[in-house]
């Protein structure tokens, strides 16, 4: 009779949870920009109304539609080498997607579990990683990454590498002084009290206060490796250059700023809207989610 | 005698102050001077003294939270300091009350989860509904009703906090509790309820209670027996009526003549 | 003897759900006495001090009643002015000795910030007079205390530099915020002794702000009283002590532990005269809605 009343009362489920988060503006926001983005990059090949790569010579550096000069069915105009500059853009989503979610789950992955043993154990780990940590913030990031793919060679994979090896010290850095604050709570030592063991207690109790924290970084971290992409192709340090990239039609369209500035600007505002969409699924999930923020 | 449940010998505590990145530290404060102190199963006893006083270390100490420098701590005989990390069998016989039920309690664990998770590690039940079934029990003994199991802990006021923070520890059957300051900065009314339930806890379940507090009063309306602390070194000991009637060591005078009683025309200020 | 400070039916809401948190709260003190505002948490003793000190936040908002000091009401006066009167006459001692200077700033320059403000002193004369004032709290070495931090002081001296910082420009009304809460019991007893000693000396006017029947029956003159921002009972501390009319007084009582008389024992307060309380809250809320 009591274990029945007492699993009615404690149950929590998910699917208010859920609702919950779906009713914050910043998530339906941010996560439908997000979202369209990956409509985008996995239906590329039928959504773009031109083959992205076709060139017509004859069709150079045409303005967007609604401006003199225009030609239908290119809707944002063509580069000066006649490619429609929107399906340029739609099939750049995939690049871009594929860099930041990958990329940012390595680096989140490796920067949460050092920040974690780090933070937790201090001693001689700590020691190393943080030495380790302040070793690679002394590094100018963009020239660190044009130096690793470098040395590994242009492609995608080089720059989720790149951006990986560049970026789990952010993770690494935030998790670590949050672990050190948790583990002086007293629900540690509560813990130790009641007899969990420490790596128990790592996993079972710091965990899941250190989550939300990789959860908002993660997010941001999103945008950061789209716009580092972005900074590879401009440099011609990513993909060949038959993969459009939204890093490289930004590359591409400031050299022609002045005949068809709208080579430019298409890519950089996806890029724009790209990180701000992350930051406010990131800011919205923690708000709606996040047990310790519904107030 | 019958063998105390805990016991100090000489405890000596030292806390490192300096802190080096290579090699052991190379500065440390003496917290705790050679304090002897006992409690029988079933004890409640008392242990005051002010900030510095190191009451909070010699409580730490007797959870094994804190190395002895030198001497030791011995639960019903055995030795604290030789225990492995995490001694399960232990463990579970030695639990605290914090000060702060805020962050005594995990912010990102609903109230079920903190009061199931221990017991099913100790196998004190043998699976979730077993520890839903002792979590309802042991709210309904703390006064409190089953909706807050599905709570966290930042919906609870205080006072449902430190009764969480209560049932959780007794949850185990433990036979020995430490409170530590749990009544500083509590409301009166809550304050003396809270004492009231952990009396009648100590007697049904017959744990021992090692009480730190500030404040003699307290003490001498819950405690059998009472450690006066000072710098470090137990100044007085003695049973509460002996050492409320006629306390020896000065500091024990001055720490209960520093205490404003609710009685006006004592001239309390003025002496 | 006449009223220095009087609250007269002062009411105030959160701004966030329009509770009433104080509700219709009239209160004299008189000058040169100390006047104990006491009650648990929730009881709106704070909101109190602070509407009269004017640092009330945003999420109270007041919305009957005056605060008459010395014949100005602090409520209704222009902001301008109101500051003027309160940083030249109200001086504030706060809870947590630990907070309430700051960290960065030399002691002697945090003490002569009011003497140059409010009394017109020139930087020498002010710390010519800041040395006396931390004199005059008994605090050895004021010269060299004068040139440290905070951090090199401990809680008990803190407080003490408060306290003369307070005096300092001699106010005629001192709100005394949970002084001594942070302190041990033997500082704790000296802090106040040195209170109540430059209280008389000065003939200021005290509102002292506690949780601690003990410190209220040794220290104040006059006490009120409040549960959930209204007044439960009002009086000379003899009269509260020695004769309480209401339960609630004589359940609070009866709930502090008394070392000196073991016998009596844990008396928690009595459900009934808690739910009493609130019952007369509801039915004054309902008075004043219906």
């Amino acid at each position: 009779m009591a274990d029945v009343t007492a699993a009615a009362a404690s149950r929590r489920t998910w699917q208010p949870m859920i609702s919950a988060a779906l009713r914050d503006p910043k998530v339906v926001v941010g996560g439908g920009f997000i979202l369209l983005l990956i409509i985008l990059a996995l239906g590329a090949d039928f959504i773009a109304p031109h083959d992205p790569l076709a060139q017509d010579l004859m069709l150079g550096s045409l303005p967007p539609a609604g401006m003199a000069g225009a030609e239908s069915g290119y809707w944002m105009g063509t580069d000066d080498l006649g490619r429609d500059v929107l399906s340029r853009f739609i099939h750049g989503t995939r690049v871009a997607l594929t860099v930041a979610f990958v990329a940012a789950t390595i680096a989140a992955l490796v920067g949460t579990v050092v920040g974690l043993l780090a933070g937790y154990f201090g001693g001689w780990i700590d020691v190393v990683v943080s030495r380790l940590i302040e070793i690679w913030m002394a590094f100018p990031a963009v020239l660190l990454s044009i130096l690793i793919v470098a040395i590994l060679g242009s492609g995608v994979h080089s720059v989720i590498i790149a951006i990986a090896i560049i970026d789990w010290t952010r993770f690494a850095r935030v998790v670590r002084a949050e672990t050190m604050a948790q583990r002086q709570a007293d629900y540690v030592t509560a813990s130790t009290v009641l007899g969990f063991s420490r790596l128990g207690i790592l996993a079972g109790e710091i965990l899941p206060n250190v989550l939300w924290v990789v959860l908002g970084l993660f997010t941001l971290e999103l945008g950061l490796a789209v716009v580092i992409e972005a900074i590879l192709s401009f440099v011609g340090l990513s993909v060949s250059s038959d993969t459009p990239t939204w890093g490289g039609m930004i590359a591409q369209g400031r050299g022609i700023i002045y005949q068809a500035w709208w080579v430019f600007a298409l890519p950089l505002a996806g890029l724009l809207a790209t990180v701000l969409a992350f930051n406010q699924l990131g800011a919205g999930l923690r708000r709606s989610l996040d047990p310790v923020m519904q107030r | 005698m019958a063998e105390p449940l805990v016991e100090t010998r000489g405890l000596t505590v030292d806390y490192a102050t300096g802190r080096s990145l290579r090699g052991p530290a190379n500065a440390s404060t003496r917290v705790l001077r050679g304090v002897d102190i006992r409690i029988d199963a079933g004890e409640i006893v008392g242990i005051v003294g002010e900030s510095g006083s190191g009451k909070s270390t010699l409580g730490r100490a007797l959870l094994g939270l804190v190395p002895a420098s030198e001497g030791q701590v011995l639960f019903a005989g055995h030795p604290l300091n030789a225990q492995p990390d995490g001694a399960l069998a232990l463990r579970r016989h030695m639990q605290m009350i914090f000060q702060d039920p805020m962050s005594s309690l995990n912010p990102r664990h609903t109230i079920r989860t903190i009061l199931t998770r221990p017991i099913l590690l100790h196998g004190i039940a043998a699976n979730q509904a077993a520890a839903d079934a002792a979590a309802a029990a042991v709210l309904d003994r703390v006064g409190l009703p089953l909706e807050v199991l599905a709570r966290y802990p930042h919906e609870l006021s205080g006072g449902q906090r430190q009764r969480i923070g209560i049932a959780r520890a007794v949850m185990l059957r433990p036979r020995f509790v430490l409170a530590d300051e749990i009544i500083s900065g509590q409301d009166v009314s809550t304050q003396a309820r809270v004492l009231v339930l952990l009396k009648e806890l100590c007697a049904e379940i017959g744990m021992a209670l090692a009480f730190i507090s500030h404040d003699l009063s307290v003490i001498r309306a819950l405690c059998h027996r009472v450690y006066v602390l000072n710098g470090g070194v137990v100044v007085e000991e003695g049973s509460c009526e002996a050492v409320f009637a006629a306390p020896q060591h000065a500091y024990t005078r001055a720490l209960i003549d520093a205490i404003p009683l609710p009685v006006v025309g004592t001239g309390w200020l003025a002496a | 003897m006449s009223a220095l400070l009087s609250i007269e039916n002062l009411s105030a809401v959160s701004r966030r759900d329009g509770k009433p948190i104080l509700r219709d709260v009239s209160l004299q003190v008189e000058s040169g006495t100390i006047h104990g505002l006491v009650g648990e948490s929730g009881a709106g003793k704070s909101t109190i001090s602070k509407i009269v000190l004017g640092i009330v936040s945003g999420g109270v908002v007041v919305t009957a009643g005056r605060v008459m000091l010395d014949g100005n009401d602090l409520v209704q006066m222009p902001e301008r002015d109101k500051r003027i009167l309160i940083g030249s006459q109200l001086a504030l001692i706060p809870q947590d000795p630990l907070t309430a200077l700051n960290p960065g700033r030399r002691i002697g320059d945090q003490l002569t910030d009011s003497l140059r403000m409010w009394k017109g002193f020139n930087r020498k004369a002010a710390w010519v007079r800041a040395l006396e004032l931390l004199d005059h709290v008994a605090i050895r070495d004021p010269a060299r205390v004068m040139e440290q931090f905070p951090h090199h002081l401990s809680g008990g001296m803190r407080q003490r530099v408060l306290i003369a910082a307070a005096f300092a420009i001699e106010p005629k009304l001192l709100i005394a915020d949970e002084p001594t809460t942070a302190l041990d019991a033997t500082v704790q007893k000296q802090v106040l002794q040195l209170l109540k000693r430059l209280q008389a000396e000065h003939g200021t006017s005290v509102v002292f702000v506690t949780h601690d029947l003990g410190v209220v029956a040794q220290i104040c003159d006059d006490v009120t009283l409040l549960f959930q921002g209204k007044v439960m009972e009002q009086g000379t501390a003899a009269t509260i002590f020695n004769a309480p009319r209401h339960a609630y007084t004589r359940a609070l009582l009866a709930a502090s532990p008394r070392y000196d008389n073991p016998a009596a024992g844990l008396n928690p307060i009595d459900d009934a005269v808690v739910a009493a309380c609130y019952a007369e809250i509801r039915q004054f809320d309902g008075v004043q809605h219906g």
